[in-house]
């Protein structure tokens, strides 16, 4: 039993270190900006004197461009996830059951690409988005068009599920006269929701922390950045000192929502994640 | 004919594929020989309508592209252009843009050999209809052959799309950078005011420069760090992570949900908020620092992300608290795979927890989890948001060129030299070796990894 106790200890250890920043977090959101009231900025303490809900109100009050980021956000991880996952299971499909020339070649040179840093090719990316008018003012249809252009390389996870539906199933189906659209479409696919999930599941939250990328192709165009690059200039610009406890507040309502998503899919990604690493 | 299939058991394939285009065209018929030159001649006149447009109208489409366009990207490349822009009294007399020579000839280069390909693929298939009517069978119908995109050739259709989107975001890309490397494309070189052109292996050279102008001791002390970090990063939250896991499954505790929602938070909230509000926990001026100066146990702040050496370690210690949950929830799935009856005679035998843990449990998780680890140590070497949201690479240091800092990774270093140095030819070299640096680790470690040497190890 004093095993038990030394375990529940650590544990609550543990918790403590773990929520303690997002305590923070949600103490200094609440605290005023207003010079009168309390400093905006950095303080060395954690429990605001006055509560107050001034942060919140400043991001609604449209004196920036905050809902518009936050819609950019929301759009961009939106169709990120749903292209993004269409893609995926096609080519997660076509090489996990046809054999066909060229397959293993296909294979190997997506790993060996993949080894490459993904910022090397930054200005390249830019360029091209620019030849088509996405960039700056067309930075959100642009930063979609590049998550999901390269997003079938990204298939290692999806398809290591695939393998692990039977291909018995796929033959008795075409012996009984399907092709091979419709046992993927009605067959392989309503098998699959837990990868499916998984992926855009994945898909979703990535564009929430795009910064680098982000910030590169939006470059200077306000209206376009979205969440991320936004507000990290509230924390790391020192003109923006005062905005430390509206970026909590921010980061709070940007928080939330992808919080709440990924809590209620966990299962599926605890699913996806397990089965990908012991795979490779 | 048949031979063919004897063909291709002998020799080297590319032989194989000369003697396949030569054999064809002298055993071929005319139909066939015309199509050499005007691709799908052959297939439009054997009845073979989609598949004859189809090559037809990609040669038409290839002729009008070179000629429109890619031939004069093309015969640039050598040179990356000659005739500088300049200013004619007022007006810019605009001359060779060396980036979009290099891009578009690239692109042109690839389009060739992808023509080359159909080319190859428009005889082949003229071969094999011949055979076919040679062997007196039928040849597939029009409608056959549209219908079997979604059936026996359903993997061309599938992997159109994603196969061109890595293409034109990822390959051509990373050739164009590569190529870079071998220029003086900087921030003297723009396009498209000034030319670049290429310099051979000088900037390979310039990194294994030491000295005071050369990029030789900064690279290498990045280079250490990126792996100190990577080794660090991955194996401290693997071991770490897998502890906790131990924890929260030991039988008797309670609220096992609760406490693996609670660690799986930092997965679940954006990066950019929970690690930018840990840097300024830390900062100076920070809570962390407030409260230890207020408390009186120290007199001045810790100057977490101003000490070089101290900044690595914080941004190791904090790593842990992202890295962590996310071994957790693979430990937990995994722990739960070894059988029982394993403990149960260890305990029989007098085992300890320690020794149960040293001799059972660590093996097996080392077998499964290796190329997990692997892929998380190759990730780790990349690991950009976690250095640049934490420090961004700071503090800097007067003996690092290119405004490197001392946390810098090679990544985030790249990161600064292409965005706020422009410092082009530099920033793809040090790609080119991260990428060395990926693919070696990879290729060694996979090599020694238990699972790939002995697959039945475990079974």
């Amino acid at each position: 039993m004093i095993g038990n106790a030394i375990s529940y200890l650590v544990l609550i250890l543990i918790s403590i270190i773990w929520l303690f920043p997002f305590f923070g977090l949600i103490m200094q959101s609440f605290r005023s900006y207003d010079p009168a009231v309390e400093y905006g900025g950095m303080v060395d303490y954690l429990i605001p004197k006055t509560f107050s809900l001034d942060n919140y109100r400043f991001l609604f009050s449209g004196e920036t461009n905050f809902l518009l980021w936050y819609k950019n956000t929301i759009i961009i991880a939106v169709f990120v996830a749903l292209f993004q996952t269409i893609i995926v299971l096609c080519v997660s499909y076509a090489l996990s059951r046809m054999r066909f020339a060229g397959r293993t070649f296909l294979m190997r040179f997506w790993l060996i690409l993949g080894m490459f840093p993904g910022f090397l090719t930054m200005i390249c990316l830019y360029f091209l988005l620019k030849q088509f008018g996405l960039t700056q003012a067309g930075a959100v249809p642009g930063l979609i068009l590049v998550s999901v252009a390269s997003s079938g390389m990204g298939y290692y996870v999806c398809k290591g599920y695939f393998d692990t539906i039977p291909k018995a199933l796929d033959e008795a189906a075409m012996i009984d006269g399907a092709s091979r659209a419709r046992v993927f479409l009605t067959m392989i696919i309503p098998m699959s929701k837990p990868i499916i999930i998984y992926t855009a599941l994945v898909a979703f939250m990535a564009p929430w922390c795009d910064y680098v990328f982000a910030s590169y192709v939006a470059f200077g165009h306000d209206s376009s950045f979205n969440v991320a690059v936004a507000m990290t200039r509230w924390v790391w610009t020192n003109d923006y000192q005062g905005y430390f406890t509206r970026f909590c507040a921010g980061g709070i309502l940007v928080a939330i929502p992808v919080t709440i998503l990924f809590m209620c899919l966990q299962k599926y990604y605890v699913e996806g994640v397990t089965g990908g690493a012991v795979k490779g | 004919m048949g031979k063919s299939e004897d063909k291709k058991t002998a020799g080297f394939p590319v032989t194989n594929v000369f003697a396949n285009i030569g054999n064809t065209f002298v055993s071929g018929d005319w139909k066939t020989k015309v199509s050499f030159l005007i691709m799908g001649f052959g297939q439009l006149m054997r009845g073979q309508i989609v598949k004859g447009i189809a090559f037809l109208a990609m040669e038409a489409g290839f002729i009008w592209y070179l000629v429109s366009f890619g031939a004069r990207y093309l015969s640039k490349i050598t040179t990356l252009g000659t005739v500088a822009t300049q200013k004619v009294g007022r007006k810019t007399v605009y001359g060779d843009n060396s980036f979009l020579i290099l891009l578009f000839g690239l692109l042109t280069l690839f389009v060739i050999l992808f023509f080359t390909v159909i080319w190859y693929l428009n005889i082949c298939e003229n071969r094999k209809e011949e055979e076919l009517l040679a062997a007196g069978k039928k040849l597939p119908t029009n409608k056959k052959v549209l219908a079997s995109l979604f059936d026996s050739n359903f993997d061309k259709t599938l992997l159109a799309l994603p196969v061109l989107g890595v293409f034109v975001f990822t390959v051509l890309p990373i050739a164009f950078m590569v190529c870079v490397a071998f220029t003086n494309y900087d921030k003297n070189h723009q396009a498209p005011t000034n030319l670049f052109t290429w310099v051979g292996f000088e900037n390979f050279r310039n990194i294994f420069t030491f000295g005071s102008s050369g990029f030789g001791s900064t690279f290498f002390r990045v280079l250490a760090w990126t792996l100190v970090w990577a080794f660090f990063a991955t194996f401290i939250d693997y071991f770490l992570g897998m502890g906790v896991a131990i924890l929260i499954n030991k039988k008797g505790i309670k609220f096992k949900k609760l406490w693996r929602t609670i660690l799986v938070l930092t997965i679940a909230v954006p990066q950019f908020v929970s690690l930018l509000y840990v840097m300024k926990m830390f900062a100076n001026d920070g809570l962390i620092n407030g409260y230890l100066l207020k408390w009186g146990w120290i007199n001045s702040p810790i100057q977490f992300w101003v000490n070089p050496m101290l900044a690595r370690i914080t941004i190791i210690i904090v790593n842990i608290w992202i890295g962590i949950p996310y071994m957790m929830l693979i430990a937990t799935g995994l722990l739960m795979n070894i059988p029982e009856d394993l403990y149960e005679s260890a305990r029989i035998d007098g085992a300890n927890g320690w020794q149960m843990f040293k001799s059972i449990t660590l093996p097996y998780m080392l077998f499964v989890t290796g190329p997990f680890l692997l892929t998380q140590f190759t990730a780790n070497l990349n690991n950009f948001n976690v250095i640049y949201l934490l420090t961004q690479g700071q503090p800097q240091s007067m003996s690092l060129v290119e405004k490197a800092g001392s946390t810098d990774l090679l990544i985030t270093w790249l990161y600064k030299m292409t965005v706020n140095n422009t410092n082009y030819r530099m920033a793809a070299v040090i790609g080119i070796m991260v990428f060395i640096v990926t693919a070696v680790t990879s290729l060694v470690v996979y090599n020694m990894l238990p699972s790939v040497k002995d697959e039945e190890g475990f079974q």
